[in-house]
């Protein structure tokens, strides 16, 4: 267990209405050790802009979900800079996290709520995200009635409300089936393309970090750090056909491959 | 044999198909498709007409075995021990001087009950919301509310006569003594067992601590509230009663009732007191499961505090 460099942690946020291209997320440096000793995060260096889907992929317990929390200001690095330049930061989680006395739409509401938009504020956003996802004719619903994948829209939507800069995605379709997960990886990339938020995705399917992502960022565990890193040249307009191409499938198997060597 | 033996799983199989798409994965807490409902489900039709005689059928009995006892082992003059089902509608609920002073003992107690707890619930909620709030107070205070629920309320009852006299007062006390820990308990376990994620969504937006309170906390809390109003309610009533055949000053309730009728040997009388004590216990119960399945039922699942 190496220690962490001294250099005292920092986390800075701005507000900064932001274009494309404008650097959204920051980390420089960061570790995170938990006060059993667990060193959970080690050097780690990574850049989010707007415009970018940054897929973290790793093996499960590798300190991937610890990267959101540092970003999202839940947890504190212990050392390194944490730095956010995001109005707004969207996460969401790998449960829908849906408040279940609230129908779908007063949950979309909720977080136009605690930032304390206006009332035509929120439902405009509301009716808007629900839109967006697709739940339109299910507002009315309570999260006991609605499938895991349309929860997961729903959870989706309520973080749209808030328009956010910055998107933390902490393996949300990790518990839904393939069809169900692919095609909400494949509504997920039409809203990035016409939001263009930055988007940190974690995940630990190789497939599904490719085909979402421009940047694929390969974890290893124990202490978590990055151990590859691939640009994915696709462009925004991806199909599930992509999946199938060799292009693709040579990159999987180079992303597999860098997993595997770091795990090992 | 072998047919017979794989029909209840087909059954089970055809019930799975009927429920809704609720996700298997979702926090268990918050939906409530377990396995009992679908069994449930499965056996309509015969097994649900033998569930609902069963009870009749030992209610029945229940009576049977009170005739005998009234008639086969009792000697005519100590009848009164156990007076025949039919001579307590005949000789106590259809005669006007005992319902002219049970009807107005039943109003009185009603009052009690509800005023006391009225009193419990505003007690303790805050009580249990100003624990959930903050450690030290949770600390400080959580050893009085167990303290409150181990002393037996007959060794304070001569003390609470002492201070606030033997009339309505010190009956409400303690209906209130009585009814107050499983409010308190419950809200604060209620408050307390909200899952991690949804705190951690409230802390990611700054929420304030009232909001988190009042949109997360306490509504998040309410199923288990209400199990322990339906738990208290019961207690109230008992409360009531014991409060009667201690403080028996000013218009009797039916713990007086109760009490003087035994002390007359009037057996009829007795027995129509204790069913109307009985009754408001139901009713009293009853109504607070009723207010929870309007409050909560809507997306809380009660079947699950059932069993």
């Amino acid at each position: 267990m190496s220690a962490p460099a001294p250099t005292a942690p920092s986390a800075v946020r701005s507000a900064v209405p932001k274009g494309h291209g404008d650097l959204v997320l920051r980390f420089r440096d960061v570790a995170k050790a938990f006060p059993d000793g667990t060193v959970a995060l080690e050097g780690v260096d990574l850049d989010v802009r707007r415009g970018d889907f940054v897929t973290v992929v790793g093996p499960s317990g590798c300190g991937k979900s610890t990267l959101l929390r540092i970003a999202s200001g839940l947890s504190p690095a212990t050392s390194g800079t944490s730095q956010v330049d995001a109005k707004r930061i969207g996460y969401v989680f790998q449960d829908a996290t849906l408040l279940p006395w609230r129908s779908v739409k007063k949950n979309v509401e909720l977080l136009a709520e605690l930032h304390g938009l206006s009332k035509t504020a929120t439902h405009q956003a509301a009716l808007d995200a629900i839109e967006l996802v697709g739940l339109r004719g299910h507002e009315k619903k309570l999260p006991r009635a609605l499938s895991g994948g349309m929860k997961m829209r729903a959870s989706l939507a309520r973080s749209l409300t808030l328009d956010p800069d910055l998107f933390l995605f902490d393996e949300p379709f990790g518990a839904l089936d393939e069809i169900t997960r692919e095609r909400l990886n494949d509504e997920l990339i039409r809203l990035f393309a016409s939001k263009g938020f930055g988007a940190l995705f974690i995940t630990h399917s190789v497939s599904e970090a490719v085909y979402m992502s421009t940047k694929v960022l390969v974890m290893s565990g124990r202490p978590g750090h990055i151990v590859d890193t691939f640009e994915v040249p696709f462009g925004p307009d991806r199909t599930p056909e992509l999946r199938f191409t060799p292009e693709f499938a040579e990159l999987a198997g180079k992303v597999s491959h860098a997993l595997r060597e770091g795990h090992s | 044999m072998t047919t017979t033996a794989h029909s209840p799983e087909e059954t089970l199989v055809t019930a799975t198909v009927d429920t809704p798409p609720t996700a298997p994965t979702a926090d268990p807490v918050l939906t409530g498709a377990g396995t009992a409902p679908l069994v449930k489900r499965s056996g309509r039709g015969r097994k649900r007409v033998t569930d609902s005689l069963l009870p009749i059928a030992v209610f029945a009995a229940l009576i049977g075995v009170w005739y005998a006892i009234t008639y086969l082992v009792l000697d005519p003059g100590r009848r009164f021990l156990m007076p025949a089902p039919h001579t307590i509608i005949t000789d106590a609920l259809f005669d006007g001087p005992t319902m002219d002073k049970v009807l107005p003992a039943l109003g009185r107690s009603i009052v009690v009950t509800f005023t006391g707890l009225a009193i419990a619930i505003v007690i303790g909620m805050v009580w249990a919301i100003a624990m959930s709030q903050s450690r030290p107070v949770e600390r400080s205070l959580f050893p009085y509310a167990v303290a409150l629920q181990c002393i037996p309320i007959l060794a304070l009852v001569p003390l609470i006569g002492f201070w606030f006299g033997y009339d309505f007062p010190s009956r409400v006390i303690v209906c209130v003594m009585i009814s107050l820990f499983p409010i308190v308990s419950n809200t604060l376990f209620g408050i307390q067992s909200v899952d991690r994620g949804m705190h951690e969504l409230f802390t990611l937006h700054n929420a304030s601590r009232t909001t988190r309170l009042l949109k997360l906390e306490l509504p998040a809390a309410m199923p288990a509230i209400f199990a322990g109003f339906r738990i208290s309610a019961g207690l109230s009533v008992v409360g009531a009663i014991v409060g009667d055949l201690f403080f028996k000053q000013g218009d009797p309730g039916l713990g007086i009732l109760l009490d003087n009728f035994r002390a007359r040997l009037q057996g009829q009388e007795l027995f129509l007191t204790i069913i109307v004590t009985a009754a408001l216990g139901f009713a009293v119960f009853g109504l607070f499961g009723w207010l929870a399945k309007v409050a909560v039922g809507r997306w809380y699942d009660q079947s699950r505090d059932a069993g």
